[in-house]
């Protein structure tokens, strides 16, 4: 049977930097395909190809067994490839009907408005959505948006149904959800290609799994038939054994928060009298679910955010009533949770984005003059320390970098202090296994030279695995703690019952 | 009194017609992500063009509100090839045009000796007895045919922008260039069409400046209504009614100076002249203050697009 779509020897070089060499990539109908990799192996680049919006460099596409010619989005969706992309390319201030109108197209807006209607209702009851059509798509959950763009490629009659990292922005459950849906739209016939870096979707979900790595395809096989480590392997080159590793040396408090009580912008109170202490020479870690004001305490800590009550302590001074900049002359490194927002300026170069963490310091110049060559031979030495990938020149857009490679340069600029506590919030959310393992690492060796590490994560085993010791946050305070080696279920307990 | 108010309204529509047209023009643009500096420099284009049909072609008003419009459209080519074609800044780039049109019209208009030559330019549409009706008769009835094709105009911009296929492509080409990309829409090519589209209404505004209400050219004669028109979109927070109400009001402000003059009350012209500008501010501080994110601004709004660009 001819395969529904086929990618052969697809190469595509941006500004010199090869994201894809010789690709090659097959899914037929009624299959769920996972396309597997690290952050920046080439995937979305690969898919895109597919959806239309790169142009390769050289190689051929094949649809259901006929050579095509893709040269923009419109040709990929009259063939029926349709792409679900990790930034939803949605116009906010449309709602559902509005935004599939626009990607379907119609003679007039009216009637248009009504067929479309028609047609999601249709489509939403058999795969079992349900989405607010009215609304501006921009006021949606993550998820109802994403059930948008799912909606929008089904509309318009796709049978080849591409999403990237479709579960990056998702709960558990909603994943889930998604992943069963897939299953379900892939049993009636759709072809079904899933692009992620989670093992676990893959072996759950998949039928077939092509893994990437550097740009190039290094395997397609069965996952059934490889073990985790086995497409570990695969996915990051060779195996890198994790065995946690404890503190070596516990001294004194670094940090000591006492009764904080803090609030969300909109007015609810969020933090409820926390009080904890951190010693240096050791990683304690938050666990909880979200939103038990996880993102005020990391907010009120760095310093954005003013706590109404309570006591915050760095490293023998009161710290409370001051903003990040004596924080941070402190000894405060933050790692925030949305690098993005509060971590990069995204339209700055690399050297700019490493150096204005070190500009009070004066190793830069002092406030009439900017050392420029200091800064790029720093910054150059950062990107070669911290393995730094995908900087071509230190002129570069930080935006360019990425997931990984981005929060490597902010623990790079971070860490040139040797700071006295970091504040560690959902470090490798988004990240690959290898950058996750990196990120760790350095965690590690911050807290071996004397620092405290305050390692807020959603994420339980990522909490498990680092930590010295683990403070279950729930409603705003610390309800239990534990030292490791801790047991999960006592753990996992504590953050349900006083949920 | 009441002829100081009946005066007064039936001033009211010569000075509301070319903030209302501006306006439009100007919608049409940022509602395809463009921001559009450069009304002030379209004004004066279609100003100077629309006296230069009648002083050198000959008494046709219409002609010259036509050709007004269109060399407005015809230089905002220049812009579209600076902001959407080459990605220049758009503050810059019509901050760029306005002198670029204050320099172009002045040389223009005076090798060609159009300078201070008064014209006949657009009459007020016959209505036989009507016009002569009292109180309603000059507020309503005395009027050029623009002021009773603006109502309609703004119907049918208000219409095209939110009922119709292409009014929901350059809409979503202001609010979501990537969205609209993906959906194979030519980004370029809508904002090109928004800015000519545009650029015309303010060029006929400009026309309409000249050959309807002073019916003579003056070097720089749009004297900042380009730039009130553009805090008239913000007042109105892009929305043709809006709009229209908003240049009724400004208008209204404006037709009040020269009444107050004529009964002799020594008013500061200045401070009346003010009172857009710190309308519009208000407005904006007010949208600030509501915290409901439905500021209705495009929000790719003076952001050039770029398709390939990695992030």
């Amino acid at each position: 049977m001819a395969m529904a779509l086929e990618l052969l020897g697809v190469s595509k070089a941006f500004d010199g930097f090869q994201a894809l060499a010789k690709a090659n990539f097959a899914v037929e109908a009624g299959e769920v395909h996972a396309l597997l990799g690290e952050n920046g192996a080439g995937k979305s680049t690969l898919m895109n190809v597919a959806a239309g919006l790169y142009r390769p460099d050289q190689g051929r596409i094949r649809v259901r067994g006929r050579e095509v010619d893709i040269t923009g989005p419109v040709e990929a969706r009259s063939l029926g490839i349709g792409m679900v992309h990790q930034h939803y390319k949605l116009v906010k201030a449309f709602n559902a009907v509005e935004n599939i109108l626009l990607a379907q197209g119609a003679a007039r807006y009216g009637t248009g408005l009504a067929e479309v209607e028609a047609a999601i209702r249709a489509q939403g009851e058999a795969v079992g959505f349900a989405v607010d059509l009215k609304r501006p798509v921009g006021s949606l959950s993550v998820a109802e948006q994403q059930r948008v763009e799912i909606l929008k490629v089904l509309v318009a009659g796709a049978g080849i149904l591409i999403l990237d990292e479709p579960t990056a922005v998702l709960t558990d459950r909603e994943a889930e959800a998604l992943l069963v849906t897939m299953r379900a739209l892939a049993r009636q016939g759709a072809a079904i290609v899933l692009v992620t870096h989670k093992l676990g979707e893959v072996q759950r979900h998949a039928d077939r799994v092509t893994v990437m790595r550097g740009g190039r395809i290094v395997a397609s096989a069965d996952p059934a038939s490889l073990s985790a480590a086995e497409l570990t392997t695969l996915v990051v080159g060779a195996t890198t054994p994790q065995e946690r590793q404890p503190a070596i040396r516990i001294g004194g408090a670094v940090l000591s928060l006492q009764g904080l009580v803090g609030a969300r912008s909109d007015g609810l109170r969020t933090l409820n009298g926390l009080t904890l202490t951190i010693r240096s020479g050791e990683i304690y870690g938050i666990a909880g679910v979200g939103g038990n004001g996880q993102t005020e305490l990391a907010e009120i800590l760095m310093g954005v955010r003013r706590a109404q009550d309570g006591r915050i302590v760095l490293a023998g001074d009161d710290v409370t009533e001051t903003g990040p900049k004596p924080r941070r002359a402190r000894g405060l490194a933050a790692i925030p949770a949305d690098r993005q927002a509060y971590a990069l300026a995204g339209d700055l170069s690399l050297a700019e984005n490493y150096a204005v963490g070190g500009l009070a310091s004066g190793r830069f110049g002092g406030w009439l003059r900017v050392d420029r060559a200091a800064i790029r031979a720093r910054t150059e030495a950062a990107i070669a320390a911290f393995d730094i990938r995908g900087a071509r020149s230190t002129r570069q857009k930080a935006s360019l970098l990425s997931g990984g490679n981005a929060q490597k340069l902010v623990i790079a600029r971070e860490f040139a202090d040797s700071p006295r506590l970091v504040l560690a919030h959902s470090p490798a959310r988004g990240l690959d296994v290898r950058a996750t393992a990196d990120i760790h690492r350095r965690l590690r060796e911050a807290r071996d030279a004397g620092a405290g590490v305050l390692l807020i994560s959603e994420d339980l085993d990522e909490v498990m695995f680092m930590s010295d010791r683990i403070g279950v946050m729930s409603r705003g305070t610390i309800v239990g703690e534990f030292e490791t080696p801790a047991d999960r279920q006592a753990i996992g307990a504590a953050m349900v019952h006083h949920a | 009194m009441s002829d100081f108010i009946v005066n007064w309204l039936a001033n009211v529509p010569a000075f509301a017609l070319p903030y209302a047209l501006a306006a439009l023009g100007l919608i049409i643009t940022e509602k395809a992500g463009v921001l559009s500096l450069g009304a002030e420099g379209f004004l004066l284009v279609g100003a100077m063009s629309g006296i230069g049909v009648l002083l050198g072609i000959g008494d046709h008003p219409a002609l010259a509100l036509v050709v007004a419009a269109f060399s407005a459209a015809l230089l905002s080519l220049v812009y579209a090839l600076l902001v959407v074609t080459l990605r220049v800044n758009q503050v810059i780039g019509g901050l760029a045009l306005v002198f670029l049109a204050q320099g172009m019209t002045g040389v223009i208009a005076t090798r060609a000796g159009w300078t201070n030559r008064p014209v006949d330019g657009l009459q007020p549409v016959p209505l036989g007895g009507l016009g002569e009706v009292p109180v309603l008769g000059p507020i309503l009835f005395q009027h050029d045919i623009l002021v009773f094709a603006a109502v309609p105009l703004v119907a049918l911009v208000a219409h095209v922008l939110g009922r119709t296929m292409f009014g929901l492509r350059l809409r979503a080409v202001g609010d979501g260039p990537d969205a609209a990309d993906a959906a194979g829409i030519g980004v370029a090519a809508t904002r090109y069409g928004a800015i000519a589209l545009g650029a015309a209404l303010v060029g006929l505004a400009g026309g309409y400046l000249s050959v309807g209400v002073a019916k003579i050219w003056v070097e720089g004669m749009s004297g900042g209504r380009g730039w009130i028109a553009v805090a008239l979109v913000i007042f109105a927070r892009w929305q043709p009614w809006r709009a229209l109400a908003g240049a009724l009001l400004f208008g209204g402000i404006e037709a009040l100076i020269p009444r107050i003059a004529a009964i002799g009350v020594a008013l500061p012209q200045y401070l009346v002249l003010m009172t857009p500008y710190l309308a519009t501010l208000a407005v904006m501080i007010w949208i600030c203050l509501r915290h409901d994110g439905t500021s209705l601004e495009p929000r790719a709004l003076g952001i050039a697009h770029m398709r390939e660009e990695r992030r």
